[in-house]
């Protein structure tokens, strides 16, 4: 209710304001008016002073012999200068991780809706990057037995793989490894931490 | 004297210390026979009643009764264990005086005790270790000095004392009950105790490295020291080596540690990713899982890693084999249905044959003769339970039931004992259990400790 009248009031007070504006133009406007016709002498012109003059106090000098040529330093072609994501060490840039995480469903390796668009935007990042290469890892939450999920996190690798793949990322570049359940993101024993854990993560291994 | 002289043992073991396992028992040219084949029977086909009264330090010193009750205690535990003999709990003899030596055992005080069989022993320190001698004394013979029913002498290091107690166990036991005895087996597993962290990742992932241990839970001891991922330890059928999935080069592959030799073998050298191995009965052979031809599918190869066969085909995931005791099958897990299921396949690659019909089934172990058994980790609720399965009937039996998450079992050298990971106590920790789910033994308290293997 509250946000409703408040939403109501928008128009009226937006009326004040520009009505406020309007009688602040003709003020200004009568005030120049009235500048302008007040002043009658006219300007007169004064010669400026001279540079002060430093090379005088001291003996004349040879001119300085020219700077050497810097090296021309060749630019790497990929990426572009000035991209804070190419200088940035491999530890620093998988900390800020350009690449998403995908996340799968409970005992699944399909690539859902959700895990297409972040698939999408990480193939976005890896052709501008062409000279990445990246281990996906698959991983999985604690309640498959260790053993087979370490075959579950390999398929959710596999299938993220196949995925960049298809958006035309060559598959050289791309490595899978399934650590199963050993690396939780959360630790906790909970869905919301069971979703986060079963993801497949990306990890840039060379650049 | 006399009784000495009548007790016809000339078996002598050297047992060495530390890391080295026992050798096998070489008798030093017996003149007379070495092993006693009377057999100590229980009234009624109830189990012999025993008494194990305190070894005898015949050397008075700290050290060497200290050394005797060890002995005592856990020959105590080890014969409990096989539950084969029903030992007569010690404070109802603690009255019975203690002899000095096999000459003044007070044979008749232990008649009154009703038990079948009496075991003595006797620790003497030896300027290079210990000399010990256990009898097994047959307490029903109507004789004047019982005769004894099983008797040996024991020479070697002072630094293990527990070895000597544990090979009197599973002599005993192979004596009187024709029993394979598991005293000597060990237990490997993985375990992030040390707490240790992963260099070279981002996120905070803690080490896993491979463990031995006592198959009583003594004597922990840690085997990898990758600061990486070590996994699914399995020991070669002769008790010296462990194979292992370990990340430390990135991918996982399979190694073999000579744990005894101290050196390393890498069984697989592919770009593929190689899972969980497990060794031929003869040891001449691992199975494992790979996606060295893209899919993971179960492999052969010889023990140097050549020769290697694909056994599976299928575009599911196939994992976690286990041999079995006759060599010519493995099973394994496969989700070739839609979810893990045991199948089996001949070690030819011939014969598939999908064995369990659960909502999840993982982890199969093959179960050591007379068994004809196959137990896996079931899912059954929230978590997960240790069933076995029948090759014969395929009658399935449950042995956990929801206490905690149930899984990774591996079955002992005899078929009559499991272990497996449970998080009853809380974190993740190593049990073992008798095959009908009893006797439950907690064998790890330290950190997380995952997929136990029982050696052979």
């Amino acid at each position: 209710m509250k946000h409703e009248r408040g939403v109501r009031l928008q128009p009226d007070q937006e009326g004040v304001f520009t009505m406020t504006i309007r009688s602040a133009v003709s003020i200004l406007l009568v005030l120049g008016f009235t500048v302008a016709c007040g002043s009658k002498t006219p300007p007169v012109a004064r010669p400026a002073p001279p540079p002060p003059t430093i090379a005088s106090a001291e003996p004349a000098r040879p001119p300085a012999p020219p700077e050497p040529v810097a090296e021309p330093t060749v630019v790497p072609p990929e990426p572009v200068p000035g991209d804070s994501i190419s200088s940035a060490s491999l530890d620093d840039l998988n900390r800020s991780s350009p690449l998403k995480p995908v996340f799968f469903d409970y005992d699944s390796a399909e690539v859902a809706a959700p895990a297409q668009a972040a698939l999408t935007e990480n193939a976005a990042v890896l052709k501008r990057y062409p000279a990445w290469t990246v281990t996906i890892e698959g991983h999985c939450d604690e309640r498959g037995t260790a053993e087979y999920n370490l075959a579950l996190g390999e398929r959710r690798a596999v299938a993220a793989r196949t995925y960049l793949v298809s958006l035309g990322i060559p598959a050289d570049r791309l490595r899978t490894v399934s650590y199963g359940k050993e690396f939780p993101f959360d630790p906790g024993h909970d869905e919301a931490a069971y979703a986060k854990n079963r993801r497949a993560h990306f990890v840039i291994t060379a650049k | 004297m006399r009784m000495i002289a009548a007790v016809a043992v000339a078996a002598f073991v050297t047992l060495r210390a530390g890391a080295q396992p026992p050798p096998p028992a070489v008798p030093s040219a017996p003149q007379q026979p070495s092993e006693i084949t009377t057999t100590i029977t229980g009234e009624g086909g109830a189990p012999p009643r025993l008494a194990v009264p305190e070894f005898i330090a015949l050397t008075r010193d700290a050290e060497t009764q200290a050394i005797a009750r060890t002995i005592t205690r856990v020959l105590f535990d080890d014969l409990t264990f096989e539950r084969e003999f029903a030992l007569v709990p010690r404070d109802i003899y603690s009255t019975i005086p203690a002899a000095t030596g096999f000459s003044d055992v007070p044979f008749d005080r232990w008649r009154e005790l009703n038990a079948d069989g009496l075991i003595i022993g006797t620790v003497q320190k030896l300027p290079a270790g210990l000399r010990i001698e256990v009898r097994l004394f047959d307490m029903r013979s109507r004789q004047p000095l019982p005769p004894s029913a099983f008797g040996k002498e024991y020479s070697g290091s002072a630094a293990n004392p527990r070895l000597y107690a544990h090979t009197m166990a599973d002599e005993i036991h192979q004596s009187q009950r024709a029993l394979r005895g598991v005293a000597r087996t060990k237990l490997t597993f993985n375990s992030d105790r040390d707490g240790e962290r992963m260099t070279g990742t981002i996120e905070n992932r803690s080490v896993k490295e491979i463990y031995i241990v006592d198959y009583d839970g003594e004597n922990q001891r840690r085997v990898t020291v990758g600061k990486s991922l070590n996994i699914t330890p399995t020991w070669s059928p002769d008790g010296r080596s462990i194979a292992y999935s370990s990340y430390r080069r990135g991918q996982p592959n399979i190694f073999i540690s000579n744990i005894y030799q101290g050196t390393l073998e890498e069984l697989t050298k592919t770009a593929g990713n190689n899972f969980t191995p497990s060794w031929s009965p003869d040891g001449t052979r691992l199975c494992f899982a790979s996606t060295r031809d893209g899919n993971m599918e179960i492999y052969v190869a010889n023990r140097d890693g050549s020769n290697v066969r694909r056994l599976t085909n299928h575009p599911a995931s196939d994992i976690t084999p286990t041999w079995a005791p006759s060599g010519t099958q493995i099973a394994f897990t496969s989700d070739r249905t839609g979810t893990p299921q045991i199948y089996i396949v001949g070690a030819d690659g011939l014969g598939l044959q999908k064995l369990t019909s659960e909502p999840y089934a993982d982890r199969a172990t093959w179960s050591p003769g007379p068994f004809n058994e196959v137990a896996y980790t079931a899912r059954t609720g929230p978590g997960n339970d240790i069933k076995v399965i029948s090759l014969a009937t395929r009658e399935v039996r449950q042995l956990t039931f929801g206490e905690g998450t149930n899984e990774s079992p591996s079955w002992a050298a005899n078929g009559r004992h499991l272990a497996y990971t449970s998080t009853r106590s809380g974190k993740t920790q190593i049990f073992t259990m008798a095959r009908d789910g009893k006797n439950l033994k907690q064998i790890t308290r330290l950190g997380n400790n995952y997929q136990p293997d029982w050696s052979r």
